[in-house]
């Protein structure tokens, strides 16, 4: 806990943020740039799947990021929740828009791969369904923390909610193991012996990192957007209450 | 434990009072359904079909309704934080809550249920299954809807936040109960969806009036 | 690309758009606190010299 109270000053975290900021964003550019070219171009096409294997160069990264982006959602409720850490609260509320977005490129290119794999656009098996629960899980936490005049207690009630709705991370991760479904499933798992070519792990493990690097990035600047926020609002408040 | 047994006949007693909620919930969860002949047409074979899931899902419509009340008369006069201040654990407050909104809703959807199920000329051995999967089912209904009506407390426009954040929590128990009724019409073994839906509503009740406490709590720190 | 072109370019233009909207909302966000703040601080800034002489006024 030591290190994490270094960074409850937000002044301290916005000078960390500034130094570290430049380093991911070059970080991230440049997975994306080495990650696109294994994928569309130095990675053969699947035997089964053809070339629409390389949408799985996107979809799967990003549907990682979408229960990592919950995780982190949930771990920082629990802080803010149990430690009362300031920062946690703000980390919380800016995860919430930004594993949204992956999860919706999840839904999206998923759709768009089962489309010529399986010949619809979407299934009812458990790894959908629980996807689309951690959607709108989601979109309920978005709406519940700007749901109260009071942003703390607005704060509070997502982070009971990000808590709640945790139970759904483990039912995706394992949906495909417990249930006979449609969707296969995972081939990276296994480390030892991957059921997948090396040809096609490099591209997509450079996605991934690419992907985990802008989550980051991203997740940074929209702490420092909710900070700046606050300190606007905690001003016009005290110079309404100096009048 | 005789402490959360006065809160339980209190919990009754107001909702007796205002006796209009049970019926109102019955009349909707009625009407709701009967409006699915219109829709999909009167073809018996059809209706039969899907009478089921439309029960299910009109069924977790209704016990939606009542659920923004469950603590608001209580926070807006000031009880709510009388009874946190009560000898008795909160997460017990919550469970008779939680109970007296079972009783008011749950039950009575139950009672209703054959009717529809007789309008929409449900297999006959479809019967006591789909009253065995509301009768396990709905009482994680009103668990699961108690975390949503204790974190929405005070919100701007609650009672349709109540719906967004209840509904995805809500389906789990809709695949099961519908998914046991369809094991049964079809012939499949039925045990295994009636076992998870049980599990639900064990793992439901402690977690639920906890994490449903926990809310109040932060709800009128 | 094997006769699913049709398939894979929109399902990548479509993650490029979300991952750029994203980015795009948040700088946007960011930008406009940071402008609020700043408005903020210049009209707090002649306060003091004003405020310094108000109960003599009042």
């Amino acid at each position: 806990m030591a290190n994490l109270h270094r960074f409850a000053n937000p002044n301290r975290f916005l000078r960390f943020s500034r130094v570290i900021l430049p380093w991911l964003a070059g970080i991230t550019a440049l997975l994306f740039i080495v990650g696109l070219y294994y994928a569309l171009f130095a990675s053969p096409a699947d035997y089964q799947q053809g070339e629409t294997v390389r949408i799985m160069y996107v979809h799967v990264p990003a549907a990682w990021i979408s229960m990592f982006g919950y995780s982190v959602m949930a771990g920082a409720s629990a802080t803010a929740l149990i430690w009362r850490h300031p920062l946690a609260d703000i980390t919380a509320r800016a995860a919430a828009p930004i594993g949204a977005g992956f999860t919706l490129i999840t839904l999206a290119t998923g759709s768009l791969w089962g489309k010529p794999m399986w010949g619809t656009w979407w299934v009812w098996d458990a790894r959908l369904t629980s996807v689309l629960i951690l959607f709108f899980l989601y979109l309920g936490h978005i709406a519940l923390s700007r749901a109260f005049d009071d942003p703390t207690r607005g704060a509070k009630a997502a982070a009971v909610l990000a808590l709640v709705g945790f139970v759904n991370v483990p039912i995706i991760k394992f949906s495909v193991d417990w249930w006979n479904v449609l969707h296969q499933p995972a081939s990276v798992s296994r480390l030892a012996a991957p059921a997948i070519d090396p040809s096609m792990l490099r591209p997509l493990l450079i996605m991934a990192l690419a992907f985990t690097f802008y989550f980051l990035t991203l997740l940074l600047l929209q702490i420092r957007a909710e900070l700046t926020h606050r300190k606007v609002r905690a001003l016009q408040l005290a110079q309404a209450s100096a009048q | 434990m005789n402490a959360a047994f006065v809160i339980l006949r209190r919990e009754l007693h107001l909702a007796l009072r205002g006796s209009g909620d049970s019926a109102t919930t019955v009349l909707f969860f009625i009407l709701a359904a009967i409006l699915f002949p219109f829709g999909v047409g009167p073809e018996a074979s059809i209706l039969a079909r899907i009478g089921a899931g439309v029960i299910w899902v009109v069924a977790l419509l209704a016990a939606m309704l009542s659920l923004e009340r469950m603590f608001l008369t209580d926070y807006e006069d000031g009880s709510l934080e009388l009874l946190t201040l009560a000898p008795l654990p909160l997460e017990l407050v919550v469970l008779a809550k939680i109970a007296a909104h079972w009783i008011t809703t749950g039950l009575p959807l139950i009672v209703a249920t054959p009717l529809l199920a007789i309008l929409f000329g449900l297999p006959p051995q479809a019967f006591p299954i789909l009253l065995l999967t509301m009768l396990i089912g709905t009482p994680t209904l009103s668990l699961l809807g108690c975390i949503g009506a204790a974190l929405t407390l005070g919100a701007r426009r609650g009672g349709v936040l109540i719906a967004l954040l209840v509904l995805p929590l809500y389906i789990p128990v809709l695949i099961f109960g519908v998914g046991a009724i369809d094991a049964a019409v079809t012939g499949l073994p039925v045990r295994p969806h009636l076992l998870i839906l049980a599990s639900l509503l064990v793992v439901a009740l402690p977690l639920c009036p906890w994490a449903a406490a926990a809310a109040l709590r932060q709800a009128l720190d | 690309m094997g006769g699913h072109a049709a398939f894979i370019w929109p399902a990548l233009g479509l993650t490029a758009a979300v991952l750029i909207l994203m980015l795009v909302a948040t700088l946007y966000s960011l930008r406009s606190g940071e402008a609020a703040l700043s408005r903020l601080k210049a009209t707090r800034e002649p306060r003091p010299g004003r405020r310094s002489p108000a109960p003599d006024a009042g």
